[in-house]
């Protein structure tokens, strides 16, 4: 399905691109203050972030990604504009087990329900395993963000593990899940 | 009060950062034993090295990680290790790791007794509300242990390790405050 001249980082509606230092941390900024987007991405407080403290945050992480040599980061830009519209990563990869973790999220509630995530995921999972010959991709789910649960179902993710009760929010406990997808099974639905 | 620190077979010392370095330093060098601690590569790292890390996770700012060195209560040597790792507060959710690295120790029931220790510490000083733990599909031995303990199995990640030319799931298990208060309240 796939060949060499297949550009790896475009899509239908989106690319990826590399971080843009002067224009992407105020845009990011704005994100930050939407607590609802925070917390369907990640699991730690939610709390807002000036543009020049995300500026500071983009230096760390380019930092950790040269050190530790276990990550590769993504913006993800509207194919019309180019203007930023999510961020999609591949971590804490372990390369003598061939097992990565993803990540990915749209910040504007306007770029959401529109496919832009199963376009990036499909994109993500190509590089993963056919760039970086990863053997398995993990993704870490809360129970609450169904959107995500249904994206990774759709690219034939299968639920692994279900941390019962590992999640606190709006007063009460969530579990929290793992899915995954080996290479085999990637490829078999790609050639399909 | 209770000694927190005491069990039956072992206690939970300070994990000092140089006496802690060298016994892992040495302990490493058993591949046996660092293949079931860890998922990535086996590697030799010096105790030098070793002991910054140790010192650099005691003085976290807003600590996540709680280390001790384990003892049996017959003896001055170290024979283990056991630590929480706190990655997330709001949900108060922990990862444990436990390792004995004294091979004379195994299969005698005291990982089984400073797991419990670290529990107790879990969810009566931390008052964490549940404790994570991984495990590998080529570790019988240890699974079978935290069962006892009463960890439940919550699910495996296929295929997540490559060793010796061939595939093995990593284990995720799980156990509750209400759990663990539950089962101690029937012995």
């Amino acid at each position: 399905m796939f060949d060499i001249q297949t550009q790896l980082f475009e899509g239908k509606d989106i690319r990826f691109g590399p971080i843009d230092h002067e224009k992407d941390p105020e845009i990011e900024s704005k994100w930050m203050h939407d607590s609802e987007f925070m917390r369907m991405y990640s699991l730690e407080p939610a709390r807002p972030m000036s543009a020049a403290m995300v500026k500071k945050s983009y230096e760390k992480l380019e930092k950790e990604i040269e050190e530790e040599k276990n990550m590769f980061y993504f913006t993800i830009r509207a194919r019309d504009d180019d203007r930023l519209i999510g961020k999609a990563q591949v971590n804490r990869i372990e390369w003598s087990n061939g097992h990565g973790w993803v990540e990915l999220g749209f910040g504007s509630a306007d770029d959401r329900r529109k496919g832009f995530g199963t376009q990036a995921l499909g994109m993500l999972l190509r590089f993963a395993f056919s760039e970086l010959n990863l053997h398995r991709i993990s993704a870490r789910v809360p129970e609450y963000n169904e959107a995500a649960i249904a994206l990774f179902r759709k690219l034939g993710f299968m639920e692994e593990v279900r941390r019962r009760q590992a999640l606190d929010r709006d007063g009460r406990r969530w579990d929290l899940l793992t899915f995954g997808l080996l290479k085999d099974e990637w490829s078999k639905q790609a050639e399909a | 009060m209770k000694d927190i620190y005491t069990g039956e077979l072992t206690r939970l010392i300070v994990l000092e950062a140089k006496e802690g370095a060298k016994a892992f330093a040495r302990w490493d060098r058993d591949s046996e034993f660092k293949r079931y601690l860890d998922s990535g590569a086996a590697n030799l790292i010096s105790s030098n090295k070793i002991e910054k890390e140790i010192e650099e996770d005691a003085n976290e700012n807003s600590p996540r990680s709680y280390s001790f060195g384990v003892r049996a209560l017959t003896g001055d040597a170290m024979i283990g290790v056991v630590d929480l790792f706190v990655y997330n507060w709001t949900g108060r959710d922990a990862f444990v790791g436990i390792g004995f690295g004294e091979r004379d120790y195994w299969g005698k029931g005291y990982g089984a007794d400073a797991m419990n220790l670290i529990l107790r510490y879990a969810f009566t000083e931390l008052n964490l509300r549940r404790v994570t733990l991984n495990v590998f599909e080529y570790n019988p031995r240890a699974i079978r242990s935290y069962e006892k303990v009463g960890f439940r199995h919550e699910g495996r990640i296929r295929q997540a390790l490559n060793k010796e030319g061939k595939r093995w799931d990593m284990l995720f298990m799980g156990i509750l405050r209400e759990e663990w208060m539950t089962s101690r309240f029937q012995n």
